[in-house]
């Protein structure tokens, strides 16, 4: 399982798309969304933590589509369903190479845009802290999202269709730390929601996943 | 008959053409698609009946 | 006789054609009935005027919206577990109903919300919670689309449903937890209780509200129908193209 985690970030790392793209995208949201509202401090300061955590959202959905895709046209992920390990642990190995590949550095990236859109001084720990324990289940999520589209031409708009409501959890409570965190009250009750569903998550859904690509690859 | 509805009149007749608006159309929508399936299946049947 | 009899398709086909105009008829004068009591035949509410005609369309609508969805998730489950056709394909048939009730909900809440909050859309929990399971419906039936093999839709759109559950029961929560709302509680079961909802209101909308669960049931039973015969047509054709 690990060989298959090594393998899936040297070919992430290879392959060059996903892992700048996701970082390209989250810069560009945070320069656009200034130029469309204004360049006033106190708006983009009020609005900094939504859009941080939206882009960074919209950034990790980005690269969904690449988690199975490849493997599925070149047959590898046939070999994987007949493998010894079990498909459940294979895919939660896939999400696990998706988060360090895109969740991590937007994880770590944040902060600077955070400047940009000047995010106050007391955000930037909650900023760094919600995104790291809210992406993974981004990439959980959006593994099982890829698991139900693997097989379909055009999987990309009904992935982001399929994944997008069920994003909308971890983006109200990962949003509502920096919120609360950038404003100085106290975030423990939604860091401790978000953590809640993100282990709920990496717990549950690889089995829904691993079902979902059996039926795809029946 | 027809009831005063003050200066609600829009809101309230509104939602009840909406409402009964959106209903027909889908029950219209079933109706026509069970219509054109039943015939479909029906001439497709009497031609395997017939072999 | 057990509920499962009516697992077998033919046997289904039988029941549900001799049902339908029953239960069509009952819808047609339970809906018909209920909204014209509910439309000419009510008092103007002290606070809310005449936009209080509109509880008859907004509160069954909304119920239905969500109960829509309850049975989808059990009719999925018994397809994963039991593997039975027509519950699959019963899921299939009502998922468009449900949305459409969501958007009547939704619809007939903006026109209501507009002259009682003075805006058509308020990000109240409620309002976007509907929104939500706007989407959650939408998804699903993009997914029935877009595969093409039958069984394998049915499978992954079960596997869909049931997780989309459980995100959905979430994301009410998230939601409620995020902003805390101007829509008013349910009163409909308060009856008995204190501020119970005015019994010139509660009798026609009992009748609207099962003006709503028969309209559904007609149209499931004639949708389910409609999909079992599509099946067979499928198979017959394939067939003839073999021979």
């Amino acid at each position: 399982m690990i060989a298959l985690l090594l393998r899936d970030l040297r070919l992430a790392v290879r392959a060059g798309g996903g892992f700048g793209l996701g970082l390209a995208f989250f810069l560009l949201v945070a320069v656009l969304v200034p130029l469309g509202v204004g360049p006033e401090g106190g708006t983009l300061a009020k609005i900094a933590p939504g859009i941080l955590w939206v882009g960074a959202l919209l950034a990790c959905l980005l690269s969904l589509d690449r988690i199975f895709a490849l493997d599925f046209e070149d047959g590898s992920l046939d070999l994987l369903a007949t493998a010894p390990i079990p498909l459940e642990g294979a895919v939660a190995m896939k999400s696990a190479a998706h988060w360090l590949v895109t969740g991590l550095p937007l994880t770590l990236a944040a902060p600077v845009l955070g400047v940009l859109l000047h995010l106050p001084g007391e955000g930037y720990f909650w900023l760094v802290a919600s995104l790291a324990l809210g992406t993974p289940a981004l990439s959980v999520i959006g593994t099982f999202g890829a698991a139900l589209t693997v097989g379909l031409k055009r999987g990309g708009l009904l992935l982001s269709l399929l994944v997008l409501p069920l994003y909308v959890p971890t983006l109200i409570f990962g949003a509502e730390v920096v919120k609360r965190g950038a404003a100085g009250m106290a975030v423990e009750v939604p860091l401790l929601l978000l953590a809640g569903i993100t282990l709920g998550a990496a717990a549950v859904l690889p089995f829904a996943s691993a079902l979902a690509l059996r039926i795809n690859l029946r | 008959m027809m009831p005063d509805l003050g200066k609600y009149a829009v809101p309230v007749l509104g939602s009840y053409a909406v409402a009964i608006g959106l209903i027909a159309a889908i029950v219209a929508l079933s109706i026509w698609r069970s219509r054109r399936m039943k015939r479909a299946l029906d001439a497709v049947e009497a031609r395997a009946g017939r072999k | 006789m057990s509920l499962w009899e009516y697992a077998n398709p033919k046997k289904f086909m039988q029941t549900a054609t001799r049902v339908l105009p029953v239960v069509s008829v009952l819808a047609a004068i339970c809906m018909v009935g209920g909204l014209v009591w509910g439309f000419f035949f009510t008092p103007d509410d002290y606070k809310q005027g005449a936009t209080v005609k509109i509880i008859f369309i907004h509160v069954p609508a909304a119920m239905m919206a969500i109960n829509v969805w309850g049975m989808m998730l059990v009719t999925s489950l018994v397809w994963i577990v039991r593997r039975h056709h027509v519950s699959a394909l019963a899921a299939r048939a009502a998922a468009p109903l449900g949305m459409t009730f969501t958007l009547i909900a939704l619809v007939t809440g903006a026109l209501w919300g507009q002259p009682m909050w003075g805006t058509w859309w308020e990000w109240d929990p409620r309002l976007t919670s509907f929104l939500i399971l706007f989407l959650f419906y939408l998804g699903y039936v993009a997914l029935w689309q877009a595969v093409e093999n039958p069984d394998t839709a049915a499978d992954l759109t079960s596997v869909l449903c049931i997780v989309g559950s459980v995100f959905a029961a979430l994301s009410r929560y998230a939601v409620k937890f995020w902003n805390q709302g101007l829509h008013q509680d349910s009163t409909i079961m308060k009856v008995g209780e204190k501020d119970p909802l005015d019994p010139a209101y509660y009798w026609p909308l009992i009748v609207c509200i099962a003006g709503f669960i028969l309209t559904f049931v007609a149209l499931v039973l004639l949708r389910t129908v409609t999909e079992i015969r599509a099946r067979r047509l499928a198979v017959l054709t394939a067939r003839e193209r073999l021979a």
